[in-house]
């Protein structure tokens, strides 16, 4: 097997036993990623800089106790700012912007050793569910069933490319409202978003700032335990980070979830619902039950609401936000004609630097917050959030410990077939994921099986605020009993 | 309420500081609608009594002592910036 497929936890292990250098898995990884151009996962390649942290792992390997992630070789999306290193969020309004910081998930990736090998693709300001509004041009998904190409799932879609193309051992993820949960399924690979305030938002660019969290991608739950670890605590710099103890989350997989109650909620049953993401679910919460939990029924009723909420809320942040790109502190500019003042600049680096799905965003937002409109849709739908959030709440004091659903609504699909699609089709994709963000939860995606063209399909877990390490435990069990061990066939 | 007609769709532009061509404004106007009538669903919800959300996880916002933790970086500040000269953002003239 070639170094670069390994597991975080595979090499964690041989990087401390001194039989691999990282500097070797990472020149594995460097090679695997100047062959895999198809992919468009790398969007910005750091080779010197990968390579000069892994000597310095090594170095740190060599004197002694490390954290886990010392020598790692991982992928960091273009939403977070790299020091030095362009930081884009895929947008064309950010061409050419090198930040003079290090966001702290980045930095503490940094500080634990962790190698940079670059940036990932996604889409523009994290707004979208097939990378498609990159201003890179899309990720491709590794996996492959016939002359289609197929979409990674968005916004995190080149890290999940990167991750199931064995380019990296992981990645960096952002999900606001399911961008590293549907990337994830689409892909087959395992990615955690956590509970709001587990990350430190800081330094990551600001999308929605109630709903962003940042998490780990991976090829198993072990390895997100580990990264998960390496990436959360408490941050001065960000006041929604919580101060509290981040637990040891590998060290909670034990396997054993025999009386864990595990709930079933049925308005994720939706009408048209494809027979194969049922049968999956069914298959899922049978494995959880011979494992020894306890299933039961719940009813989440405002469920349906979610995505409507979602999408007043989310624009209406994103459009104070994204206020701040106006061509005078960073990224374009455009070039003005003779007698243009402020607001031609504004309004032109605005129009030049945003795509079509930011735009309407923004705009979206901007109606919803205007005069007139800000009682009936943001104060109404941030009340249906609240209603949202306690349809959890109630089911969690009912005893329940994680509630089980499908992941996404299909398996990926092609690229360009959404082209013409209306906009809210593709809003459609977050159906599952969204309302983990409206409610704060921690949320996990893993690959339970292959539908009958031989895609990957994903289920989610649930969990309680704060419950990650039992949550991902839940996981692994899950994960052991389904048994996925599907890898795309190597085209690119 | 949610059918967005053209001048809508350019006043809208107008508060986004966005240039949208004229030509462009009808499609605009089209899928703003389509969004917001997706939005009208939310009407059919009971909020009566519920507080709209402000923070997801019930939690007091940490106090800092107000004091400067940096400074002397305007060179780092203005790094980026597509036009800096002398120390300053600049900017087209503002006034007339």
């Amino acid at each position: 097997m070639s170094l670069n497929s390994l597991t975080i936890a595979e090499a964690r292990d041989l990087l401390r036993k001194r039989e691999v250098t990282s500097v070797q898995i990472t020149e594995a990884c460097l090679a695997a990623i100047d062959k895999a151009g198809a992919l468009n996962a790398f969007v910005h390649k750091t080779p010197e800089i990968a390579l000069e942290r892994a000597h310095a792992a090594d170095q740190r390997l060599a004197s002694g106790e490390v954290p886990a992630m010392c020598g790692i070789p991982v992928g960091i999306k273009d939403l977070f700012c790299t020091e030095g290193v362009a930081s884009q969020a895929a947008s064309n309004i950010l061409k050419g912007f090198k930040p003079q910081y290090e966001s702290t998930v980045s930095g503490k990736l940094r500080d634990a050793g962790a190698v940079m090998l670059g940036k990932l693709n996604m889409d523009e300001f994290a707004m979208g569910s097939s990378n498609e509004t990159s201003c890179y041009g899309n990720a491709v998904n590794p996996w492959k069933i016939d002359d289609r190409q197929l979409t990674p799932g968005g916004s995190s879609g080149g890290s999940a490319a990167a991750v199931a193309a064995d380019l990296c051992l992981g990645a960096t993820g952002t999900d606001t409202g399911g961008s590293i949960r549907q990337p994830a399924a689409f892909t087959g690979t395992v990615g955690i978003k956590p509970t709001y305030g587990r990350c430190s938002r800081w330094g990551i660019v600001a999308f929605a700032s109630s709903l962003d969290q940042a998490g780990p991608m991976t090829r198993n739950v072990r390895d997100t335990a580990i990264m998960l670890g390496a990436m959360a605590g408490h941050d001065p710099k960000d006041s929604t980070s919580a101060d509290i103890p981040v637990p040891d989350f590998e060290a909670a997989l034990t396997g054993d979830i025999r009386g864990k109650t595990i709930g079933i909620p049925r308005e994720y049953r939706m009408d048209g619902m494809p027979a194969e993401i049922e049968k999956l679910w069914a298959d899922g919460t049978a494995m959880l039950k011979d494992a020894g939990a306890k299933i039961v029924d719940i009813s989440l009723p405002h469920t349906k609401y979610a995505l409507p909420a979602y999408y007043v809320i989310a624009p209406a942040e994103a459009s104070s936000n994204l206020a701040r790109y106006d061509g005078v502190r960073y990224g374009h500019r455009a070039t003005l004609a003779a007698g243009d003042g402020i607001t031609e600049m504004y309004e032109k680096t605005r129009a030049e630097g945003f795509g079509p799905e930011v735009q309407r965003r923004v705009m979206v937002g901007t109606y919803v917050l205007s005069a007139g409109f800000y009682d009936a849709y943001y104060n109404r739908a941030r009340r249906v959030r609240a209603l949202i959030k306690r349809d959890f709440d109630l089911a969690f004091a009912s005893g329940v410990d994680a509630i089980l659903t499908p992941a996404t609504p299909s398996a990926a699909f092609g690229l360009g077939e959404m082209a013409d699609a209306d906009p809210v089709a593709m809003y459609l994709n977050d159906v599952f994921t969204v309302t983990v963000n409206l409610a704060g939860l921690p949320g996990v995606a893993l690959p339970t099986g292959l539908d009958a063209q031989g895609l990957p399909l994903g289920l989610q877990l649930i969990g309680q605020p704060w419950g990650e390490a039992d949550l991902l435990n839940i996981a692994q069990v899950l994960e052991t009993a389904a048994g996925f061990v599907s890898k795309p066939r190597k085209w690119w | 309420m949610s059918q967005i007609d053209i001048e809508t769709a350019r006043r809208v532009a107008k508060l986004a500081r966005i240039r949208v061509p004229e030509e462009n404004l009808p499609k605009l106007a089209d899928q703003l609608s389509g969004i917001l009538s997706f939005m009208e669903q939310l009407n059919e919800v009971d909020v009566s009594g519920v507080e709209p959300m402000t923070s997801v996880t019930p939690m007091r916002l940490k106090r800092r002592a107000d004091g400067v933790t940096d400074g002397n970086i305007q060179s780092r500040i203005l790094a980026n910036a597509p036009d800096a000269r002398e120390g300053f953002f600049a900017v087209p003239k503002v006034v007339e």
